[in-house]
């Protein structure tokens, strides 16, 4: 084997001196794991199988950490949470057929929510590609419609280059999914490896990019004579690194800043000008002060339909400037006034020097945000959280405390549903990156999996998995894989017995036909124990912040189980195809009351 | 409205599919599409025709440039242009029935490229309506169509044009503007045996 030594130093297993080496003959599987230790790569997940069994093979010449998943998918949700914590690219490899296929719902997932991810997948050789031989399936027309790009790679010569691309794709513009799909042929045999000369191309940007002195103007014009304007803050601020010229725009302006689900922690949710989450699960003001602004100021999101509402009825008082880094999103929902279509930073850096104090109570701005102030009225003090303890539990007592004990200071990573809703209203992110759902897809059972990925890349975080007792078992086996990474993950699972979100809708819309939304569980304690993973139930709010302790302090890996009201609702609420300001509040009646006068 | 859009992508397995995807996703069907080499090596030219809202047009060409394998994209809209379609039309024909087909031919400017005993073969070029006039007028006259082959529509904007996209890749020193009179005069051989 003629590996140089220097490709195989572990001794520093966080070197990633490839770029150093002389171009040197090594087999296309070498060439793999060669390329990625060159551009950074310290952990992948992966599953092995026939088709990627070159790769394995030559796995432990590499200083490349991998993550033995239980189910592909959970490579890719892994891949996934570690790019989102960290902001650097994830890695999940597979094998051929079933294997890249399990990768499928992980890379949408990923792809819906601009997450840089690159995964890699074996084929069987070449020369039977297409012949439907064993384990064969055609991935890259399969991710056609959700990875940013795919490469079908047959040659040891092409690999270093197609990974080297790869990198540049999932991480340049908007970001997003790449798979390079690698034929066991091009794996075993050999090939020129010189990392140097596989670099790509330069990045070439989106030639409909325009940010140009009459936009840039324009804007600050409108937002000069915004009487009412709001800022819509998205992902876009996380991925671009804007948060301190957002937070400027936003203090200098004063202009408050609404969030979507995926924005939170981009503006401290303890700031005065934070308004809180927008949409379909958005608290009434939020949404009231989008439906009354005459100017919206949208960062970095794309006017998705859960924070729209119908879109013929939304912010119709509203001037709207779009700064987005894709100019696909400009028009595609709501049509706005002014489009800067560039890297959000940049953007409102070149903004940011128009736009003049107002610091002294210059606008009638104080007077808007009074207004806003105003309509927050009882709901402002209505919360579970100040009630009395009835002994009941109820999944916002849950996210409160863990907020509070946690001083915020967490990771936390959601599933979908009725918690994840609640975990956004409860849990009050200040950091950018303290958030981790998948909120464009939708995918249950992403928590377990994007938790370890989250973990991996930063062990020194307090790491928590919230998830309902539907989407914890969709991909519960990875508590194997927290177990024998050894990974200290504390995992709530906000227990209703049911398809709580489903159910609500079935409450709503379909006048409470619980049609197979009931849900039996095993005892998730007992799962956990089994796994060598200790645990507790919770049933009274008494015992929540004594059980959230215990879980911080255990040595290992802790798994809560709260038994919590079963038939509770996410107010408020906008029905799907109503107005952003139609929403359905929290009924008076509810044990959660509203106004302070029936605490 | 219909949106032409003409394309530089990559000549490598799989573009056409990446496009066409495109389309299919936004539920827009493609009238008509056309692919072949262009002026610069490793890079294809197409010509894609499609019905889409007057708004679209500006989302299509962003999402087009998002695709890794598109290199440019120039939504040609109502910019002077010159289109043109290619047709082969195979007619019934015999040593009786052929001179009334050579007068069609000659009066649309187009040329016969194949002859034999039952049947021959019109090549016609021009924009769509002057291929449709000729199709109708064999179809209104005693003549049998055989068989219809159309190309599909390929647009060149008029004048000195050179997409800044790819000047600015450093391409695009084919500066001799191909004037509309050198693309319209059809020269129309009678008989061309092959």
């Amino acid at each position: 084997m003629s590996i140089p030594s220097k490709t195989i130093s572990t001794a520093n297993p966080k070197s990633s001196n490839a770029h150093h080496n002389p171009p040197t003959r090594l087999t296309g599987a070498e060439i793999i794991w060669a390329t990625l230790v060159g551009e950074g790569v310290t952990e992948v997940f992966g599953y092995p199988g026939g088709a990627i069994l070159p790769a394995y093979d030559a796995l432990r010449k590499f200083p490349i950490h991998h993550v033995l998943v239980r189910h592909e998918q959970g490579a890719a949700h892994m891949a996934d949470g570690y790019a989102r914590a960290s902001g650097k690219v994830g890695v999940a490899i597979a094998t051929s057929g079933p294997g890249a296929t399990n990768l499928v719902t992980g890379i949408a997932t990923a792809m819906l929510d601009s997450i840089p991810m690159v995964c890699i997948t074996g084929n069987v050789s070449s020369k039977i590609l297409g012949t439907d031989a064993f384990q064969e399936v055609d991935i890259t027309g399969i991710t056609l419609p959700v990875t940013k790009h795919n490469f079908l790679i047959n040659r040891a010569e092409d690999i270093a280059a197609a990974i080297r691309y790869a990198f540049q794709i999932a991480t340049s513009g908007r970001p997003g999914p790449v798979l390079v799909d690698i034929t066991k042929d091009a794996q075993q045999g050999s090939a020129i490896f010189d990392f140097a000369a596989a670099k790509p191309k330069a990045y070439r940007p989106h030639p409909m990019l325009r940010v140009e002195e009459p936009g840039l103007a324009e804007a600050a014009e409108l937002i000069r004579n915004a009487k009412r304007p709001v800022i819509l803050a998205g992902h876009g601020v996380i991925q671009s690194g804007a948060m301190e010229p957002l937070r400027s725009l936003a203090e200098r302006a004063e202009i408050p800043v609404a969030l979507t689900l995926l924005g939170l922690g981009c503006f401290p949710a303890s700031h005065p000008l934070n308004l809180g989450m927008m949409g379909m699960h958005g608290e009434a003001w939020v949404n009231h002060a989008i439906q009354e602004a005459d100017l919206l100021i949208a960062c970095g999101m794309r006017f998705d339909d859960r924070v729209t509402g119908t879109t013929s009825t939304y912010a119709t008082k509203a001037k709207k400037i779009h700064i987005e880094v894709d100019p696909a999103e400009i028009n595609k929902n709501i049509k706005v006034d002014v489009a800067l279509v560039g890297d959000l930073t940049e953007v409102l850096e070149q903004l940011l020097p128009r736009i003049s104090s107002r610091g002294q109570g210059g606008r009638e701005g104080s007077g808007w945000l009074k207004t806003i102030e105003t309509s927050k009225g009882a709901c402002a003090v209505r919360d579970i959280k100040n009630l009395p303890d009835s002994g009941h539990l109820y999944a916002a007592h849950v996210m409160h405390d863990l907020w509070r004990i946690t001083g915020g200071n967490a990771i936390v990573v959601t599933d979908v549903g009725q918690h994840q809703m609640w975990e956004a209203q409860y849990f009050h992110h200040e950091q950018p990156r303290s958030l981790i759902t998948s909120g464009g897809l939708g995918t249950m059972g992403f928590a377990l999996p994007a938790a370890i990925g989250a973990k991996v890349a930063c062990p020194e975080k307090e790491v928590w998995v919230i998830a309902g007792d539907g989407g914890f078992q969709m991909t519960s086996p990875e508590l194997s894989t927290i177990a024998q990474e050894n990974l200290k993950i504390n995992i709530a699972i906000i227990n209703n017995g049911y398809l709580g979100m489903v159910r609500q809708w079935q409450e709503f819309f379909y006048e409470k036909n619980y049609e197979s939304t009931p849900l039996v569980s095993p005892d998730f304690v007992k799962l956990a124990d089994a796994h060598g993973i200790a645990g507790r139930a919770v049933r009274t709010r008494a015992e929540v912040e004594g059980a959230v302790q215990e879980a911080r302090s255990a040595p290992g890996a802790y798994l809560l189980n709260f038994m919590v009201a079963q038939e509770d609702s996410v107010y408020p609420m906008i029905p799907a195809g109503s107005a952003l300001h139609e929403m359905i509040r929290r009924p008076g009646k509810n044990p959660l009351v509203e106004s302070p006068d029936e605490v | 409205m219909l949106h032409t859009f003409v394309a530089y992508v990559e000549d490598k397995p799989g573009v056409l599919t990446r496009v066409a995807s495109l389309f299919r996703r936004l539920n827009i069907n493609i009238i008509s599409l056309t692919v072949g080499r262009s002026e610069r090596n490793g890079l294809s030219r197409l010509t894609l025709v499609c019905e889409a809202s007057a708004e679209a047009g500006d989302r299509i060409r962003a999402s087009l440039f998002k695709l890794e394998n598109v290199l440019d994209v120039d939504d040609i809209a109502g910019a002077p242009a010159v289109t043109r379609e290619l047709a082969l039309i195979k007619v019934a024909a015999t040593r009786h029935t052929r001179s009334a087909i050579f007068e069609l031919v000659e009066v649309f400017r187009a040329r016969i490229v194949d002859l034999t005993a039952e049947s021959l073969m019109i090549e016609m070029t021009g924009v769509e309506s002057k291929i449709e006039g000729l199709i109708q007028v064999l179809n209104e006259s005693d003549s049998r169509i055989l068989e219809i082959c159309r190309s599909g529509k390929m647009t060149m904007r008029r004048g000195h044009h050179t997409s800044g996209v790819l000047r600015a890749m450093g391409a695009g020193e084919n500066d001799d503007a191909v004037t509309d009179e050198s693309r319209t005069v059809e020269e129309a051989a009678a008989i061309e045996p092959e």
